[in-house]
């Protein structure tokens, strides 16, 4: 909301600089974000026409002579509306504007005008830099003092602020001046509303009647006859330009003057236009009207309406009817300011996507006791400045008139909350500077009254900010909290995802961090049968649904750096996906998948490098598991994201615990990749979780020799080594089992291939003899051949 | 046999004064005083030999062993000075130490991780625990138990992306903030209460260089028996100053949060001009950098925690953002388009 400090110098003294005012409301929680300047004119200064004759040269044209008090100078002036007797700004020769045309600063030159030398000029507001309005020239108000600099006259600050929603109160010029009081110590300037109700009594010529007092605890009503419509007052135009509104009529103009300094939107209807001169507050029923905008409105049963004896004239708080409009031929006012529920309020002007100055002011809930100051206030205003006659006497139909219970208030409190003791003296002073009266009812304990504007306060707690948040923050001491540390809440999958990101980052790899959301094709792509979540609100189609894999956003990432990455691409990512459960929040479940692709050795002189393989990314995991104290057991799977041959499941005690293999070439297509090739995978943490916990044991390092053996076997080409080696393991005597080689070829014969395994034998108990270690190689030879048809090479 | 042993002596002496590397030098180890030398054969016999010749021979036969080994042992240190020697003197494994290194892949955290890490490690410091939480969450933990009911204008400040649901059901969405864990860490455990939650939250907002769609924050809780506004204010402090260096200052201003009375927003001194004003702290000095204030009595009620009773602060920052600034990063869109060229400067 932007308000200008001269606006606010009608109800409080101001004397610090504006930069200093905008701090110190900002700390008090008045976020200023920007200050305004008007004026910084140079050289121009308020002068008076008086008098004007013909150009000799030009019909359109017109020769102005204007008093400026010291001198008299004469311009040569196209404005239509230049007229003897006017106050207006007045630029001489070196005077500093700007262009009407283009907007640019120029300084005026001496210039003969068909003929005529001009000695200055009159200005518009565009020349100034106020409007866009070129029309005609500036007006200023009659009591413009002739000869003072325009900057003097009406230079101003306008403070542009951010308020936060609590704070009804502050979307008003009194409701900023009120802190401006509070903070800089001044009492604010009372000022008050008076009028002549010269018409007859309002009573017999409008009625009002509140049907659902529950959206409406307070209506108010003036009727103002005679009025003349027309353009406002330059004063008042200014005002409301300067604040960001554009000015329409007098009378429109008058009641959202009077929401900008009071705070209260108010409503002007043109009486002749409602039936029965009755005005019913009521919720629609299936109903429409057009609003102002022009726009046809289908009103449901929970939006409250005002209505006339035909039907509905103003969705309430949000917009007036069409039919009702204040227009150049209205007459007479029906003034409407009134209170009505603002979740209400909020509901409707959602529904219709139409926030109003009024619905937003609405919509945090303001004060009932405002409509009727502020009715008055602008009553007042449009009899002034529209020619009318006010009715005696007001409508004021209140039946949501509560007393408001005051709120007690002890000095120990205040220092429970802040942790400094605060004297009692020191919060009556504070809060009586913010409106809230108090009594003293015993030892450091107050009753507080709040005023009726601050409708934000209801609880101590909310009285002990108002005290914090004008003494100062700076005031309160540093400690930290002094209690008993609280009981352990563990969070394993934390621990667990630090762990791996640890080792994974030791192995090479880089984390990355991608989007939750992605598009539905991306997730069809790879798990087709799963319905995911999605937004019903999304930005766009490529975040509308919440992943159910890791591996898109992974693939999206590898796809936007292959381009410009030259070694190979390690990249991995630990976070969660999302899968849907019936009635309830979806199970949020820890993933961590992989992807490596491209040279194995970054490019450098020691030489060539192959390409990472399936084997590069199942050594990282072994290494990983085994990091976790986890043996895993890869076996086939028919993943179809992955290419037939080179995949595999990755079991984990008897659990599906992830899948391990190489990009389908179907799948880098679709994610526009061109290396070759991918190899990727994807884990259920749930299942390491569960794996890892419980103790572990360290096993003592054995202290008898070892004895190796060298063996080769022949088996079928599509024997798993695996099965080899498992057979080899199971003997007891068999400590460990690595397989050194693995061979095709001339040497062996067709469909077969040769294993090459170093067996260390040792016991934990003794020294082995060849003896034994030769009959135990035997029998696993024999089982060998006869469960895999292992012949010994 | 005491010729023999003489003849030996000579020999070996003799071929000792000609050896030129150490391996030579282990030949005639073995040769003289190996288990098959001439040497070791006859201190063997001595045993057979008459007592009187078992007298000499055995002592001569010891004596040349001793004196055999001395010069082996003596020779041996020589040669191996002689080889250190040569190693500063001779070029003999000289490299180009200017060539690069053999590569070895060098894996990293994503940036906002380090940061998520650096940032809970100084709350656990300060005595916090880290928990995390959903990020699918209902309305009521997002909203109406945070003091945001529907139709709140405060809704206006979290710009929702909702959960497509069945009619009739809860209303789900993503979380817009952490401070729905606020609700379920104190639904869960009873006080004392000190966590941190660090996570990704969301908005229904256009990406630009300063706002994104997802991002992470960090919200605290520490709820006690005494817990006040100054225990507030000394633990951001000594988190701001272990974060952005212990010269820091802090300044705490008014501001509004449905959740919490008092509300204040901390901001720290420029760490880039001082407090004078400049680009980054937008000529202001200070740079905003989180949301706090003490926990709003309605919201302890709403866990059955007594509000005569416990007191409770609460604070929310946004990482991205703790991470720009300290690193000079214009565009909150990097962190998620993982361009490795920007992952791997940190």
């Amino acid at each position: 909301m932007k308000t200008p400090i001269n606006w606010l110098r009608e109800y409080v003294n101001i004397t610090l600089p504006p930069h200093e005012l905008a701090r110190k409301l900002t700390m008090s929680g008045t976020d200023v974000g920007a200050i305004e300047t008007i004026g910084g004119w140079e050289n121009i200064v308020v002068g008076e026409v008086v008098a004007i004759a013909p150009h000799p040269n030009a019909d359109r044209l017109k020769l102005a002579t204007v008093d400026l008090g010291s001198e008299r100078l004469t311009s040569v002036c196209g404005a239509p509306n230049v007229a003897i007797g006017q106050k207006i700004p007045f630029a001489p020769i070196g005077a500093q504007l700007l262009d009407a045309e283009n907007g640019e600063r120029i300084r005026l030159k001496k210039a003969k005008i068909r003929g005529v030398a001009s000695e200055g000029m009159i200005c518009s507001e565009r020349e100034l830099g106020i409007s866009d309005h070129h029309e005609g020239i500036m007006v200023l108000p009659t009591d413009a003092p002739v000869g003072i600099h325009l900057d003097e006259y009406m230079g101003d600050s306008i403070l542009d602020m951010d308020l936060t929603p609590n704070r009804p109160d502050l979307l008003s010029v009194i409701g900023i001046a009120r802190e401006v009081a509070a903070l800089t110590g001044e009492t604010m300037t009372t000022t008050d509303t008076k009028y002549i109700e010269a018409g007859e009594s309002i009573v017999g010529q409008a009625s009002v009647e509140i049907h659902d007092p529950d959206l409406c605890p307070r209506y108010c009503a003036s009727l103002i006859t005679g009025v003349k419509i027309g353009q406002s007052p330059a004063w008042l135009e200014q005002r409301l330009l300067a604040c960001g509104m554009r000015p329409i009529n007098n009378v429109v103009d008058a009641t959202n003057y009077v929401m900008l300094e009071y705070g209260q939107p108010l409503h002007a209807f043109d009486f002749d236009n409602i039936a029965d001169r009755k005005i019913i507050v009521r919720r629609a029923t299936n109903e429409s009207m057009y609003t102002l905008d022009g726009v046809a409105r289908d009103l449901s049963d929970d939006m409250l309406v005002i209505a006339d004896g035909m039907g509905p004239i103003a969705v309430a708080g949000v917009m007036g009817g069409a039919e009702s409009e204040v227009t150049e031929s209205t007459t007479s006012i029906l003034l409407e300011s009134a209170n009505f529920n603002a979740a209400s309020i909020r509901r409707t002007s959602t529904r219709f996507k139409l926030r109003s100055e009024a619905s937003l002011r609405f919509e945090k809930g303001l004060s009932p006791e405002l409509p009727l100051p502020a009715l008055k206030r602008a009553t007042q205003l449009i009899a002034e400045i529209s020619g009318g006659k006010i009715a005696s006497g007001i409508i004021d139909i209140y039946p949501g008139n509560k007393e408001v219970d005051p709120i007690s208030l002890t000095t120990k409190k205040v220092a429970r909350v802040l942790g400094i003791e605060i004297s009692y003296e020191k919060i009556v002073t504070v809060l009586e500077s913010l409106g809230f009266q108090c009594t003293l009812i015993g030892a450091g304990e107050l009753q507080v009254a709040r005023p009726y504007w601050r409708t934000d306060v209801r609880l101590a707690e909310d009285l002990v900010e108002e005290i914090v948040r004008i003494i100062g923050y700076d005031e309160l001491p540093t400690t930290l909290p002094s209690g008993a540390l609280p009981a352990y809440i563990p969070d394993p999958f934390r621990a667990l995802k630090m762990r791996i990101s640890d080792i994974l980052v030791g192995c090479g790899m880089q984390e990355v961090v991608t989007y939750s959301l992605t598009s539905i094709d991306t997730l069809q792509r790879i798990f087709p049968q799963i319905a995911p979540l999605k937004v019903a609100n999304p930005i766009t189609t490529e975040q509308e649904y919440l992943r159910t894999t890791l591996r898109p956003g992974l693939l999206q990432v590898l796809s936007s750096n292959e381009k410009h990455e030259e070694n190979g691409i390690r990249l991995f990512e630990v976070d969660k996906v999302y899968f849907p459960r019936a009635g309830d929040l979806p199970e949020e479940r820890h993933m961590l998948a992989g992807v490596l692709c491209g040279t194995r050795h970054n490019r450098s002189w020691h030489g060539e490098s192959d390409m990472l393989d399936f084997f590069d990314a199942k050594g990282m995991l072994e290494t990983l598991f085994e990091h976790l104290g986890l043996v895993a057991v890869f076996k086939p799977t028919d993943d179809t994201t992955l290419s037939p041959g080179s995949r595999a499941t990755i079991m984990i005690e008897g659990e599906n615990a992830g899948t391990l293999g190489e990009l389908h070439p179907r799948l880098a297509e679709y994610f526009d990749i061109s290396i070759h090739p991918i190899i990727l995978f994807e884990i259920d943490l749930q299942i390491l979780l569960t794996a890892t916990t419980g103790p572990r044991q360290y096993h003592p390092i054995p202290r008898f020799p070892v004895t190796l053996r060298d063996i080769a076997v022949v088996v079928d080409a599509k024997t798993p080594a695996k099965s080899v080696q498992g057979i080899i393991e199971d003997s007891p005597l068999v400590m460990m089992v690595t397989l050194f080689d693995v061979y095709t070829g001339k040497q062996v014969s067709h469909g077969k291939k040769s294993l090459a395994f170093r067996i260390e034998y040792q016991s934990p108990s003794r020294t082995l003899t060849d003896e034994e270690v030769n009959i135990d190689q035997q029998k696993t030879l024999d089982r060998l051949s006869k469960e895999l048809e292992a012949t010994l090479r | 046999m005491i010729e023999k042993l003489a003849d030996i002596k000579s020999k070996a002496l003799d071929e000792l004064s000609s050896l030129a590397d150490f391996n030579e030098l282990e030949v005639w180890r073995v040769r003289y005083l190996g288990k098959k030398s001439e040497l070791t054969q006859i201190l063997r016999g001595v045993a057979s030999l008459s007592q009187e010749q078992r007298k000499t021979v055995g002592a001569s036969a010891n004596e040349l062993r001793s004196n055999l080994e001395v010069l082996y042992s003596e020779n041996k240190d020589a040669l191996k000075e002689q080889a250190f020697q040569d190693v500063e003197t001779t070029a003999k494994g000289y490299k180009d130490i200017s060539l690069p290194g053999r590569p070895i892949p060098l894996g990293r955290l994503h940036p906002i991780t380090q940061t998520v890490n650096e940032i809970c490690g100084i709350f656990v410091a300060l005595g916090f625990q880290v928990v995390e939480g959903p990020e699918v969450e209902w309305d009521y933990y997002n909203f109406e138990a945070l003091n945001i009911p529907p139709d709140h204008p405060a809704r206006d400040m979290w710009d929702t992306l909702w959960i497509d649901t069945e009619s009739g059901q809860r209303p789900m969405l993503l979380r817009t903030h952490t401070s729905p864990m606020q609700i379920r860490v104190m639904e869960q455990t009873q006080p004392p209460v000190r966590v941190v939650v660090p996570g990704k939250v969301y908005r229904y907002e256009a990406t630009d260089a300063t706002h994104e769609s997802m991002f992470y924050q960090l919200e605290g809780l520490a709820v006690d028996e005494y817990i006040t506004f100054a225990d507030l204010k000394g633990t951001l402090y000594e988190f701001a100053k272990r974060l952005f260096g212990k010269e820091r200052r802090v300044r705490f201003r008014c501001d509004y949060f449905p959740f919490v009375e008092p509300g204040v927003e901390m901001a720290i001194d420029c760490f880039i001009c001082g407090g004078k004003g400049c680009r980054l702290c937008s000529g202001t000095g200070w740079i905003e950098i989180l949301g706090a204030g003490m926990v709003h009595p309605d919201v302890l009620r709403r866990v059955n925690y007594d509000p005569e009773v416990y007191t409770g602060f609460a604070f929310g920052l946004g990482l991205e953002r703790i991470h720009m600034l300290r690193y000079g990063i214009e565009d909150i869109r990097l962190f998620y388009s993982n361009d490795l060229r920007f992952l791997r400067q940190f």
